[in-house]
C-alpha cells in the first residue's frame, strides 16, 4: 500500500473512546396498502425503536429471523432510506444535520456490501472501473484511481494483470464479493456494514472471505456492522451481538455472554435451533413453534410472548425494557424474567444458558 | 439391505448450449429402502442435477443422458407417456427448494393436492379431497381445515414448504427426493422441516434423497452421506464417520472450513480456488488444482471410485485410505 490515501484512513473526529456510531430510538414504519375501502391505515414496523452503539475497531453483528428489521436498520443507518424518527451520531457528529458536502462525507466513510454480489455491481463497467468509479465521483484524479483499484483487487485477491479487465458475469460469487468489498475499501471508509455479505457463498469460498474480512479489519482499523443469519459466522467475526426480533432489540452484549450466558429465551432458542453436526446428538424437538409473527400486528406486551415457553400473564400487560443485566457489564436484555420486580414468577431464578 | 430401491450405474449428464458442460460424470450409487441419503455438495457440483434426471426433468432436446437408473425393478431411462407420468410423483417424488415457486399461485393448497392425487389415481373428488386434507395434517399444519383453502401466497415459508411436502407424500411414493427443501428458511423453522422429514421417513419407511450444502442440515436427517464434486461422486460414507473420519481432501477441507465456535479467534482453514468450469474439467482429478496433497499422478489420472462394504472413496492420496479402516 504506497498510496498515501490508502496508508492513512479518514482522521477520527471524536477520538478514540467515542463509540464510531450511536443509534438513538432508530424507527421506520411501511405503510401497507390498504383495501381500498376506507379501513384504518396499517403499518408494517420495520424497526421499532432501536437503540445500539458500535464502538471503534469493532465488529457488532445483528442477528434475527427474516422479517425481523436487521436489513432495514443497516439501510437506515447508511441513510439509504430516510427514518421516520431517531437520531444517528457517527464519530462524535449528528448525521441528521448532514447535508450537500458534509453528507458526501459521510458516505465516502460509510460503505455497505450487499447479499447479491451480481446485482450490486454494474453489469456494464469492468471491474477496475467499477472499484475506481467511486473514488472518481469523489475527486480522485481518474489514472490514479485506476491505479489504486488495481491495488486494491490485488489486496482482496484478485490478481490484477489478470482480472482488472473483466466484467461482473466472468467471475464467480466467491470473486465477485471481492470485488463489492474492494469497491467498499475504495473509499478509505471508517464503517463497512456488511448485508448478509456471505450468506450466498458455497462453504468452502465463504471461508476465504470471512478470513479477508477479518484482515482487512485488522490492516485499516476498520469497524463492521456485520448482519446475518447465521450464528456460526457472527459468532467468529463478532465483538458484540445485538439480537433482533419484529423491529426490536431484545438482547445485546459481548460475543462471549450472548452465546454463553443469555438473558433471553429467544436468543436461546435461537442457538439451540443450529444444527449440532454430530450425528450421536440430533436435535430431538423443535427450540420454537411456528414462524415469526406478522410485523403488521405485532402481540401486546413482549413480541415475543406467543412463541415464548416461559410466557406468563405479566408478558402480556407490559412490554419488558431493554436492561442491564445484573454482574455483566455491557449485557442488556429485554425480558421480565431478569427483573424480580417484573411480578413473573420466575424472576430473578438463574437463566441456566 | 438386499435388493436396493434405486440403482445408479455410470450416470453421465451433458448439458448441450452454447458450450458442452459435464454435469454429471459416471455417478454410481444405490439406495436401499427405508434409508436416508444425503448429497452434499457446493454449487455446480452436480447434486440438483443427479435429482433432477432421477425424475427425468430435464429438456430431452439439450441433455445426453448415459448410463442406467433402475428403481425397483424398472427402468427410469426407457419410461414413456403415461408409465412416466405414474413413475412422476407416484413412486418417485420431489420436494423442491422454493415452494412459492413450485405452487401454481392461482389454486388453493388443497386444490394442488386433490388434483395431484387424482392425477394418479381413479379416485371420486370427494374422498381425494378427504385425503389432501388428511395429508396436511400428517404435516403438522395448525388448522388444516382453513389452510385447505388458501393460496400459496397466504401460508409463511414454513408452511408453504409443509403444504409442498404433503403435496410430494400425497400418492405415497417409494422415494422422495429432496432438494435442499430447508436452505431458503430461517434457522428456527428449518430444524422444524428437519424433525418433520425424518418423523415422516420413519412412519412411511420410505427412502430418502436429501440434497444439502449445509454439512450440519445433512447430518440432521440422513443415514448416510455421499460427497459431490464437479460431477462426481468423490466419497461416500455412514454419516457419524464421515464427520468424524472424512477420507478425502475436499470433505476435510469442507469440514475444516465450516465455522464452528471453536474458531474463534484464528483464522478459517479455508479451500482455496473456487469449483472447476463444468465446461473444461482438468483431465485428471477435478479437485487436484485446489488439493494439499496433489502429486503428478493427480494432475494426470482420474482416481476411480472404489467401494469397500458401505464406503466409497476416489482419491489418490486420501487422507485416511479405505483399507486402514475395514
Amino acid at each position: 500500500m504506497n498510496t498515501p490515501s490508502q496508508a492513512s484512513p479518514a482522521p477520527e473526529r471524536g477520538g478514540r473512546p467515542q463509540p464510531l456510531l450511536v443509534v438513538r430510538d432508530l424507527k421506520k414504519h411501511f405503510p401497507v396498502r390498504d383495501s381500498g375501502f376506507g379501513g384504518p391505515r396499517k403499518f408494517v414496523h420495520a424497526v421499532d425503536g432501536v437503540n445500539f452503539s458500535v464502538p471503534k475497531g469493532k465488529t457488532l453483528g445483528i442477528v434475527g429471523e427474516s422479517g425481523c428489521g436487521k436489513s432495514t436498520t443497516a439501510r437506515l443507518v447508511a441513510r439509504l432510506m430516510p427514518a421516520d424518527a431517531g437520531s444517528l451520531i457517527f464519530d462524535g457528529e449528528g448525521v441528521a444535520e448532514f447535508r450537500g458536502l458534509h453528507l458526501k462525507e459521510f458516505r465516502r466513510k460509510l460503505q455497505m456490501v450487499f447479499q447479491d454480489s451480481f446485482a450490486s455491481l454494474n453489469p456494464r463497467l469492468t471491474i477496475a472501473e467499477t472499484v475506481a468509479y467511486g473514488p472518481r465521483v469523489h475527486g480522485t484524479p481518474a489514472a490514479k484511481a485506476m491505479q489504486q483499484a488495481r491495488e486494491l483487487l490485488d489486496r482482496v485477491g484478485l490478481d490484477a494483470a489478470n482480472f482488472a479487465n473483466r466484467y461482473p458475469h466472468e467471475l464467480s460469487g466467491g470473486q465477485r464479493q471481492r470485488v463489492n468489498i474492494a469497491r467498499a475499501l475504495a473509499y478509505d471508509p471508517q464503517l463497512v456494514i456488511l448485508d448478509e455479505a456471505v450468506a450466498a457463498l458455497d462453504k468452502s469460498v465463504q471461508a476465504q472471505v470471512l478470513n479477508l474480512l477479518q484482515e482487512l479489519k485488522a490492516e485499516r482499523g476498520l469497524t463492521y456492522l456485520f448482519i446475518s443469519h447465521d450464528l456460526h459466522v457472527v459468532h467468529y467475526l463478532s465483538d458484540y451481538v445485538m439480537v433482533m426480533y419484529l423491529g426490536q432489540v431484545i438482547e445485546t452484549g459481548p460475543v462471549e455472554r450472548i452465546y454463553g450466558h443469555t438473558a433471553h429465551p429467544y436468543t436461546r432458542a435461537l442457538l439451540s435451533a443450529v444444527p449440532s453436526m454430530d450425528p450421536a446428538r440430533r436435535t430431538e424437538a423443535s427450540p420454537l413453534a411456528g414462524d415469526p409473527p406478522n410485523p403488521i400486528n405485532p402481540p401486546s406486551g413482549c413480541r415475543f410472548r406467543d412463541r415464548c415457553p416461559r410466557a406468563h400473564a405479566v408478558c402480556a400487560d407490559r412490554a419488558p425494557e431493554l436492561a442491564a443485566i445484573h454482574g455483566a457489564p455491557e449485557h442488556f436484555a429485554a425480558c421480565h424474567l431478569n427483573d424480580t420486580a417484573s411480578g413473573h414468577p420466575d424472576a430473578g431464578q438463574e437463566f441456566s444458558a | 439391505m438386499t435388493t436396493p430401491l434405486l440403482t445408479v450405474r455410470d450416470l453421465s449428464v451433458q448439458f448441450h448450449g452454447n458450450r458442452v458442460a459435464s454435469a454429471l460424470n459416471q455417478v454410481s450409487f444405490e439406495l436401499g429402502q427405508d434409508e436416508v441419503l444425503g448429497l452434499l455438495g457446493e454449487s455446480g457440483s452436480g447434486k440438483s442435477v443427479t435429482l433432477r434426471t432421477l425424475l427425468r426433468l430435464h429438456p430431452a432436446r439439450s441433455t445426453r443422458i448415459q448410463g442406467e437408473i433402475r428403481v425397483g425393478g424398472q427402468d427410469v431411462l426407457a419410461l414413456k407417456g403415461r408409465a412416466l407420468d405414474l413413475y412422476r410423483g407416484g413412486t418417485v417424488s420431489m420436494v423442491f427448494q422454493e415452494p412459492g415457486l413450485a405452487f401454481d399461485p392461482v389454486y388453493t393448497i388443497g386444490r394442488q393436492i386433490t388434483e395431484a392425487i387424482r392425477a394418479h389415481e381413479s379416485i371420486d373428488a370427494r374422498s381425494a379431497a378427504a385425503r389432501a386434507l388428511q395429508m396436511l395434517e400428517m404435516v403438522q399444519i395448525p388448522q388444516a381445515r382453513r389452510r385447505f383453502d388458501a393460496y400459496p401466497h397466504e401460508l409463511s415459508g414454513g408452511m408453504r414448504q409443509r403444504a409442498m411436502i404433503a403435496l410430494a407424500l400425497a400418492c405415497k411414493p417409494k422415494l422422495l427426493l429432496a432438494d435442499e427443501p430447508t436452505t431458503a428458511l430461517d434457522a428456527t423453522v428449518q430444524i422444524q422441516i428437519l424433525l418433520l422429514l425424518r418423523e415422516l421417513q420413519r412412519e412411511t419407511g420410505m427412502s430418502v434423497i436429501f440434497v444439502t450444502h449445509d454439512i450440519g442440515a445433512a447430518v440432521e436427517v440422513a443415514d448416510r452421506i455421499a460427497v459431490m464434486y464437479a460431477g462426481r461422486i468423490v466419497e461416500q460414507q455412514p454419516v457419524d464417520r464421515i464427520v468424524h473420519t472424512p477420507r478425502h481432501p475436499y470433505t476435510e477441507g469442507l469440514l475444516a472450513a465450516t465455522v464452528g465456535p471453536e474458531h474463534r479467534g484464528q483464522p478459517l482453514r479455508a479451500i482455496p480456488g473456487s469449483p472447476p468450469d463444468l465446461a473444461a474439467l482438468p483431465p485428471g482429478c477435478s479437485f487436484a488444482p485446489r488439493c494439499a496433497y496433489v502429486s503428478e499422478q493427480c494432475r494426470r489420472d482420474r482416481p476411480p471410485l472404489l467401494a469397500a462394504d458401505d464406503q466409497a472413496l476416489a482419491c489418490w492420496h486420501p487422507v485416511r485410505g479405505l483399507v486402514e479402516a475395514a
